[in-house]
């Protein structure tokens, strides 16, 4: 989608503003809420592109006034209402439905570490072979899908350098939606900065994006 | 009254995480709810805070580059195949599944950044700072990075190449700096201490002893 959150290019954020000696966490809750989002993910009932995308439908404005992990818990919320995990009036009400029999976590204490050593590579076996070979130049399609999709709008209709490729992994456009993993080659693309600039941007520099087969034509 | 304090707080306070109040207490609700219905478990919510607070964090990714330093067969390893070379000191998961790793040299100095949203290898650096997270990090890192670096004290020559990454995939990249001189006589876990996690992002230099 054409999201706020898609901001690659953009003017008028200021300068980047490094804090010294910057903690993990700003205060508890932060690190509770990316511990929920994990312990809560593990019910597997929703993907990581599917929590992105809850993230980038927060309305614009509120979007660019959350914090991350703000933001993150909104989505949280989000998440678990849409999988059935807890209902609006539990929410509201603070209290679990009696009629819902207790669960069983699917995550304990044991297990998080080798969870997150284990990790969800998203890299998969298919029986094609790569449309594209290093060194071939590609155009990024022009598209305007209204889901989600990790094709940024400043390359879309440029031109770029197939770079390598690191086999097939899962299409987060479809993958978002629940249609399916529509596993697919991955390219590292290098665009030259000029390319996306225009001719004020240093020749030598360029901007390099992981870029699926489905986001590409052959120039 | 503690409510209205909050709105005290600027937009730029705000995006350093000073949350409001209420949003501590809404994810103490949520906490609650989730443990109350056995969906999630109180201790395994501990078990990941600590590990992002105490365990994973970017000495990881300095003991790395400083083996890479020092042992040019692992080096090889790593520019090959950097999942694999980090997996050997036990690094592995969530958000580094498939690692690159990108050198700088005389001639070229990399940049990492997530325009879409704030992708991090959390394996090798930890959680992103905030930063990394941040609109003004996210819009300008591509358009501007020679700028972003004049941000961070780093004035780049026009003849030194930028190369921007923006991770728009799962592929996870930590940038190799270059090894500062005067530092001949060190061991790993000293040189490991001279590397600093902007260094593995890109946005500063390795500075000597």
């Amino acid at each position: 989608m054409n999201g706020v959150h898609d901001m690659g290019g953009m003017h008028g954020f200021g300068p980047v503003t490094p804090e010294a000696n910057e903690p993990v966490f700003h205060a508890p809750w932060e690190g509770r809420v990316l511990a929920l989002r994990r312990a809560a993910g593990a019910w597997r009932r929703w993907n990581i592109d599917a929590g992105r995308h809850t993230i980038e439908t927060l309305p614009p404005a509120e979007y660019l006034r959350l914090s991350y992990y703000e933001k993150w818990f909104e989505s949280t919320i989000k998440l678990v209402l849409g999988a059935g995990l807890v209902t609006q009036r539990e929410l509201e009400t603070g209290c679990r439905d009696p009629a819902v029999p207790v669960a069983t976590p699917p995550l304990t204490a044991d297990k998080v570490l080798p969870a997150i050593m284990a990790g969800g590579p998203t890299l998969r076996e298919i029986s094609a072979t790569p449309r594209f070979a290093a060194g071939q130049a590609v155009r990024a399609r022009d598209i305007n899908p209204v889901g989600h999709t990790r094709l940024p709008r400043y390359v879309r209709g440029r031109r770029g350098t197939i770079e390598c490729d690191h086999g097939a992994h899962v299409f987060p456009d479809s993958n978002a939606k629940f249609e399916g993993e529509n596993p697919q080659y991955l390219y590292t693309v290098r665009f030259a900065a000029r390319e996306l600039w225009g001719e004020a941007a240093n020749p030598a520099d360029a901007v390099y994006l992981d870029l699926w087969e489905d986001y590409l034509d052959a120039v | 009254m503690a409510h209205d304090h909050a709105h005290e707080h600027d937009p730029h306070d705000h995006d350093h995480g000073q949350a409001m109040p209420e949003t501590a207490l809404r994810v103490k609700a949520l906490e609650s709810l989730l443990v109350e219905k056995g969906l999630v478990d109180p201790a395994a919510l501990d078990a990941i805070v600590d590990a992002y607070e105490n365990r994973i964090g970017p000495r990881n990714g300095a003991r790395i580059v400083a083996r890479a330093w020092t042992d040019p067969d692992y080096k090889a390893r790593l520019m090959k195949d950097a999942t694999a070379a980090i997996a050997e000191f036990g690094y592995s998961g969530a958000q580094g599944e498939h690692m690159v790793v990108v050198e700088n040299t005389p001639a070229v100095h990399n940049l990492v950044v997530c325009t879409l949203c704030s992708c991090y290898p959390w394996p090798v650096l930890g959680l992103p700072p905030v930063w990394y997270k941040s609109s003004a990090y996210r819009s300008r890192a591509v358009i501007d990075p020679r700028g972003v670096l004049r941000d961070f004290g780093l004035s780049l020559p026009d003849d030194v190449a930028v190369r921007v990454w923006d991770s728009t995939a799962e592929i996870r990249y930590l940038v190799l700096p270059e090894r500062p001189a005067g530092t001949e006589g060190l061991g790993t876990e000293a040189l490991a201490d001279l590397v600093t996690r902007d260094a593995m992002v890109g946005t500063a230099k390795v500075a000597g002893p």
